[in-house]
């Protein structure tokens, strides 16, 4: 079976809904943060293939942004997690909900 | 050759006094800006000094620019301009001075009488500790006056005209911890905004159809006939003036303000409220004769309001107990005397008797100040009485001014007071025989007030008694060259048929054109003079038999009315006062509070209401808003989607 940028395409839907209901399901703060990654990474994937099918390299261009970005904001969100954990014993978001009092 | 160095000198000097003219009321200026920013570190005498000197500097600069006005050298008026006011477009408004022989007489007797009041008040207000404040608010009001007097157009007019109008609120409120003192300086400015208004739209309308406010472009232009309006526009912009100065110069129907406007200190009453800021208005008239001329009409209707007023007037000050209230009306009636003879067209004469007028009754108001000085703020004339005995100066140079206001011959009340009346009767006899009717009561209510106050035996209080005594130096001397002048400042007016040459008359001639003015028969002029004679002196006897053996029983009937004004003030209060308070509350109630209070606060309260409920959707759970966050993610996609297509 030859692969087309259909299979792409669907194999980057599935991953982004694996990461949309990761995000919404998951009370672990590690988990969520993961599935976000997985979902730029869906993004990722899409655009390259898209790159290739069309033959134009401005998507690949905006592929390397997500990834410098997303590093970057991998090492935020990290740090803000861990200093959650240092604050609270844990990494359950339902328990960061005292700005609401 | 022949004409020696000094000589030269002085003769140069002369012709270019006019130039100096910015000084005269720059020195009031400077006096006010010293007294006004030291009051409350300046010694009291200092205060009074510098006040008094800045004033004797301008009226020597005015002397000066009188001779030369006066000189034959001297042809039409000087302007002097200071520096553009407003330029705008084709207007342009400079600020100027114009020196003529009106504005020159007018300076006279501003900066005399001014100087006078100034040197009794150093005297009258020693003992009170705002004295160099109130020293600070006369100069302001000279200066105010002076530029009033000077502008060379309407606008400079306008500003003075404000600003003696703040000076008399200032000073009649001096006393401002009393509430009825401040509330008559209240009334006072507020009767005068509305006169202001009456004169700002007539100015407008000068501006509108004129293009100018200058006097001499204004003038030249409905004089050579250049401008050709419809003639209707005379009469409104004549009319929108004559009620700008029924304000200024309380004539019907905004004259109540100057009797309440007594609570002021005495000097002010005599300087302001009945010399000088009181006939602005017959000034402002009289500056615009070409005008006035123009509208027939007008002048009828400023003849009317002015002997209106004068008996109106004249009638109440019959009845009335306050020695300073029976001068406030009094000098009420003589402005409609005034007002009488514009309305005659005899402009001249109305300022001729600007001047005697000024003379007496500043002396009367000074007389007045030295009783209630001796009387220790007594004003009540019932609990007055043979004072004379006390106060040989006081009683001989109030006397003086009664005779003088009276119109007893070879003083300088008859030769003013006559000429109006004889202008009357050459306008119409109707008016001539209502003339003497006030004129008659002017008698009368002087040697009333005569007799209550310096005649008969003393009717107030022992320790009152004991305390009466003349007054100082300070306020007396004014008092003898008041008198004096009363006497004499008839004579530059003595008319033809006396042997004499209406030397105001000729000299205001250059400025000021009489309007349809009739020459009358030589013999019916002494007979009119006989008549306005011996009605005075039967009044006099009248009062004196009269107030002998005073008896003060409750009044009854007219007198009643008199006593009570006539009710003007009540009916104003009922017709006027009570309605608009009337419509404000309306206004508040539905208006403020409803409608506008009802829309800012709504805009509140609906934001309020709102986040109230949005607040809810916080609930702290991260999860929800990630969740959330997807669900508007996924709204806007297929919104896109759908908008795209």
């Amino acid at each position: 079976m030859p692969v087309n940028s259909s299979h792409y395409l669907f194999l980057s839907l599935l991953l982004f809904s694996i990461g949309i209901m990761g995000t919404l399901m998951r009370r672990n703060a590690i988990i969520i943060f993961m599935c976000i990654e997985l979902m730029l990474n869906a993004v990722n994937l899409l655009l390259v293939s898209f790159s290739k099918q069309y033959g134009d390299a401005d998507a690949q261009l905006f592929v390397f942004f997500i990834m410098v970005v997303a590093a970057a904001e991998v090492a935020v969100g990290l740090a803000i997690i861990v200093m959650m954990y240092r604050k609270v014993h844990s990494v359950d978001i339902n328990i960061l909900n005292r700005l609401k009092h | 050759m022949g004409s020696r160095p000094p000589d030269l000198a002085i003769r140069i000097f002369e012709q270019h006094m006019s130039q100096l003219v910015y000084l005269v009321p720059l020195f009031p200026l400077i006096g006010f800006l010293i007294n006004g920013l030291l009051w409350n570190k300046m010694p009291k005498t200092l205060g009074g000094i510098i006040g008094s000197a800045t004033i004797l500097a301008s009226f020597c600069v005015s002397l000066g620019i009188f001779f030369e006005v006066k000189s034959d050298a001297f042809h039409g008026p000087v302007i002097v301009t200071l520096f553009d006011f407003i330029q705008s477009g084709k207007i342009s408004i400079p600020m100027a001075f114009q020196v003529d022989a009106l504005s020159s007489l007018f300076l006279l007797i501003i900066t005399g009488v001014g100087f006078l009041i100034h040197v009794y008040s150093t005297s009258y207000m020693h003992h009170d500790e705002g004295m160099v404040k109130y020293f600070a608010y006369l100069n302001l009001f000279v200066f105010s006056m002076l530029l009033l007097i000077l502008g060379a157009n309407y606008l400079v007019m306008f500003i003075g005209w404000e600003g003696v109008g703040l000076c008399s609120y200032l000073l009649i409120g001096f006393w401002f911890k009393n509430r009825e003192y401040t509330n008559a300086a209240k009334k006072a400015f507020v009767m005068n905004r509305i006169g202001d208004l009456g004169f700002l739209i007539g100015m407008l309308l000068v501006l509108l159809n004129f293009g100018t406010l200058t006097y001499t472009d204004f003038f030249g232009q409905i004089a050579g006939g250049h401008a050709a309006p419809p003639s209707s526009i005379y009469t409104w912009i004549t009319i929108c003036f004559f009620i700008g100065a029924t304000g200024k110069s309380a004539q019907i129907p905004l004259y109540t303000w100057l009797p309440d406007a007594m609570a002021g200190p005495t000097p002010v009453s005599a300087l302001i409220h009945a010399a000088t800021m009181v006939t602005a208005g017959i000034y402002m008239i009289a500056r615009s004769n070409v005008l006035y001329s123009l509208s027939p009409f007008t002048l009828h209707i400023v003849a009317i309001i002015g002997l209106a007023t004068a008996i109106l007037a004249a009638t109440i000050a019959t009845v009335q107990y306050d020695i300073k209230k029976v001068l406030a009306y009094s000098t009420v009636s003589q402005l409609g005397f005034m007002f009488l003879a514009l309305g005659v067209g005899a402009y001249t004469t109305a300022v001729f008797h600007v001047m005697t007028h000024a003379f007496f009754k500043a002396l009367l108001f000074l007389g007045s100040g030295s009783v209630i000085h001796a009387m220790g703020g007594e004003q009540d004339i019932r609990k007055m009485g043979g004072l004379g005995k006390h106060m040989r100066i006081t009683q001989a140079t109030f006397f003086i001014g009664c005779l003088a206001i009276s119109g007893i011959p070879g003083l300088s009340g008859f030769f003013s007071k006559d000429a109006i009346l004889a202008d009357a009767f050459a306008h119409d006899q109707v008016l001539y025989v209502l003339g003497v009717v006030a004129a008659m009561m002017t008698a009368f209510y002087m040697f009333r007030l005569y007799f209550l106050t310096f005649r008969g035996s003393f009717r107030g209080t022992e320790y009152q008694r004991h305390h009466l005594h003349e007054s100082p130096a300070a306020m007396t001397i004014p008092l003898i060259v008041l008198a004096i002048l009363s006497v004499v400042g008839g004579y530059v007016g003595v008319p033809e048929v006396l042997g004499g040459h209406n030397e105001i008359g000729k000299f205001l001639g250059s400025v000021v054109t009489n309007f349809g003015q009739h020459e009358l028969e030589k013999n019916t002029e002494f007979m009119l003079m006989g008549i306005s004679v011996g009605v005075s002196v039967l009044m006099i006897a009248v009062a004196y038999s009269v107030n002998r053996k005073p008896k003060f029983a409750e009044s009854k009937g007219l007198a009643k009315v008199l006593e009570n004004k006539w009710y003007v003030d009540e009916l104003y209060e009922a017709a006027i006062v009570k309605p608009i308070e009337g419509l404000s509350r309306l206004l508040d109630r539905f208006v403020e509070r409803m409608g506008i209070d009802g829309l800012v606060n709504g805009v509140g309260k609906t934001v309020r209401w709102g986040g109230d409920r949005l607040r809810l959707l916080q609930t702290g759970q991260v999860g929800f808003y990630i969740f959330v966050m997807v669900l508007g993610i996924v709204a806007l996609f297929t919104l896109s989607f759908f908008w795209i297509k």
